[in-house]
């Protein structure tokens, strides 16, 4: 089992969709909030999600497939 | 000794040994070294700094290490006034900080100078990086003059050229095929999985440090004062931050009086998110995907963005975002001025200095510091068409007749 902490940046048309809870159902990925803003234009979610490699990949495909921004939680490892 | 007491989370104010840690366990938010400054407030003095060596290294009293330095000549670079960009620009006041004179010709080598000194106080053999070159290069460096091994990666669509500067000290190489977000989850993936000193990820406290000395030479540089305004650019945001740690410091210490300095942060238009976000009014820094020549400073999402947001609305300062035109116009600026040859980001700080001065947020009787953090060889390319030679014969003749041609040409133009 794996852990990966990352951030979820939710456009607006997505923001009323249970994605965090559809990830965890149909993944198989546990899902841990730990930090979040969500207004009705935009919204972001910082959290843990745990599981499998592959149902990790599966899940953030999945997720940045809607449109979601799926980001590291600690900001990009390369720099110029 | 050192003085740092332990790593503490910016946000929740939750506390961490000195380990290789970058997170927050509870709420996944940045650490920062916290020192003891009453101590250190009982041993630095303006004199003992000036005694100390011509490098960064003489403020080791407020950097996070213990024991021998790994250190190849970085810092105390030259602040340099700047008396014909500043009539250029309209400014009374200019100097330049030039980190292009780093021992890798980037600002990279402070930061890293301090996180590979960390990496072999903690044991790690070795230590990696993902950069798009300046960073790579600073790594490679420290490591062969530590004797660790270096893993550096690197997006495999980068020119050969560009990491001959990295190549030559000896590192490992991985030019990873994919976007650059793939390279990203790839490079978390490895520091996860390998006991690795991953210099901006788990030793980032570390090598965030380093970048305080560029604050801390523009006020000892000044006679011990801070100035009315900076301007300096940003990618993570991690140099900007640490700039206006570093003043705030010493002004905490006695040493300079109350810091009353205009943070001013540059991006490239192609690569904005914490211009976005000041802009916007907001106070989180939504990401987004980097496009511009000023790959340097290119980083959609900057580990660091909400702090120099921070930063700047503190100190009353500005951020703007400057085009990639304006940017090869600004490095040409300040070469014609200055002789001073910067590379992109620079470009962006002299672009976004002009615009702030014409808008007024920069006023014309400012003491203002603009920070160059890398050397124009790197990416020389981006000028490239400022290369126009006459071509003579090689006979005085030749010369003779080619001179009084361009000068009939200029006076036609005037």
């Amino acid at each position: 089992m794996s852990k990966r902490r990352v951030m979820f940046t939710f456009p607006p048309e997505r923001i009323e969709e249970p994605v965090i809870y559809l990830l965890g159902h149909q993944f198989g990925v546990v899902t841990n909030i730990r930090r979040a803003d969500v207004t009705e234009n935009k919204g972001w979610v910082v959290l843990e999600l745990e599981g499998t490699d592959e149902n990790i990949d599966r899940g953030i495909a999945w997720v940045a497939a809607k449109g979601i921004r799926v980001d590291s939680a600690s900001g990009d490892a390369v720099e110029g | 000794m050192s003085y740092a007491t332990s790593l503490r989370c910016r946000k929740c104010g939750g506390e961490y040994p000195l380990q290789a840690v970058n997170l927050c366990d509870f709420c996944f938010s940045p650490l920062d070294v916290a020192y003891d400054y009453k101590s250190i407030s009982k041993q630095i003095s303006r004199q003992a700094i000036s005694s100390g060596p011509n490098s960064m290294w003489r403020y080791q009293d407020l950097l996070p290490v213990d024991g021998p330095v790994v250190d190849i000549g970085t810092g105390f670079t030259p602040l340099t006034k700047c008396d014909t960009l500043a009539r250029e620009l309209g400014l009374e006041q200019l100097y330049i900080k030039n980190d292009c004179l780093n021992p890798t010709y980037s600002f990279k080598d402070r930061a890293v100078s301090v996180a590979i000194t960390k990496a072999r106080e903690l044991g790690f053999h070795t230590i990696a990086c993902a950069s798009t070159g300046n960073l790579a290069a600073s790594v490679a460096a420290h490591a062969a003059k530590a004797g660790l091994q270096a893993y550096v990666f690197i997006p495999a669509d980068i020119e050969t050229g560009k990491v001959v500067g990295t190549a030559v000290y000896g590192p490992t190489l991985f030019a990873v095929q994919g976007s650059y977000d793939k390279v990203n989850v790839l490079c978390h993936r490895l520091a996860e999985t390998y006991n690795w000193g991953f210099i901006n990820i788990n030793l980032r406290p570390y090598y965030a440090e380093g970048s305080k000395t560029l604050g801390y030479e523009i006020a000892e540089q000044l006679n011990w004062r801070s100035p009315d305004c900076i301007v300096a650019p940003s990618a993570s945001g991690l140099l900007f931050t640490r700039i206006w740690k570093g003043l705030n410091e010493l002004s905490m210490l006695g040493l300079i009086e109350p810091v009353n300095t205009h943070m001013h942060l540059v991006q490239a238009a192609g690569s904005s998110p914490i211009v976005n976000a000041f802009r916007a009014g907001a106070l989180h820094v939504h990401p987004v995907e980097p496009h511009t020549i000023a790959k340097s400073i290119a980083v959609g999402n900057p580990a660091d963005g909400y702090y120099a947001l921070k930063a700047v609305r503190e100190s009353g300062g500005t951020a703007a975002a400057v085009s990639d035109e304006e940017i090869i116009a600004g490095m040409k600026l300040l070469a014609r001025t200055e002789g001073i040859f910067a590379e992109t980001a620079g470009g962006v700080v002299i672009a976004g200095l002009k615009n702030m001065v014409r808008s007024g947020e920069i006023k014309r009787d400012d003491l203002t510091v603009a920070c160059i953090t890398a050397a124009g060889l790197k990416t020389q390319e981006v000028v490239s068409d400022v290369v126009q030679p006459i071509v003579i014969q090689p006979t005085l003749e030749s010369f003779q007749e080619s001179v009084e041609m361009s000068r009939t040409a200029a006076a036609e133009v005037r």
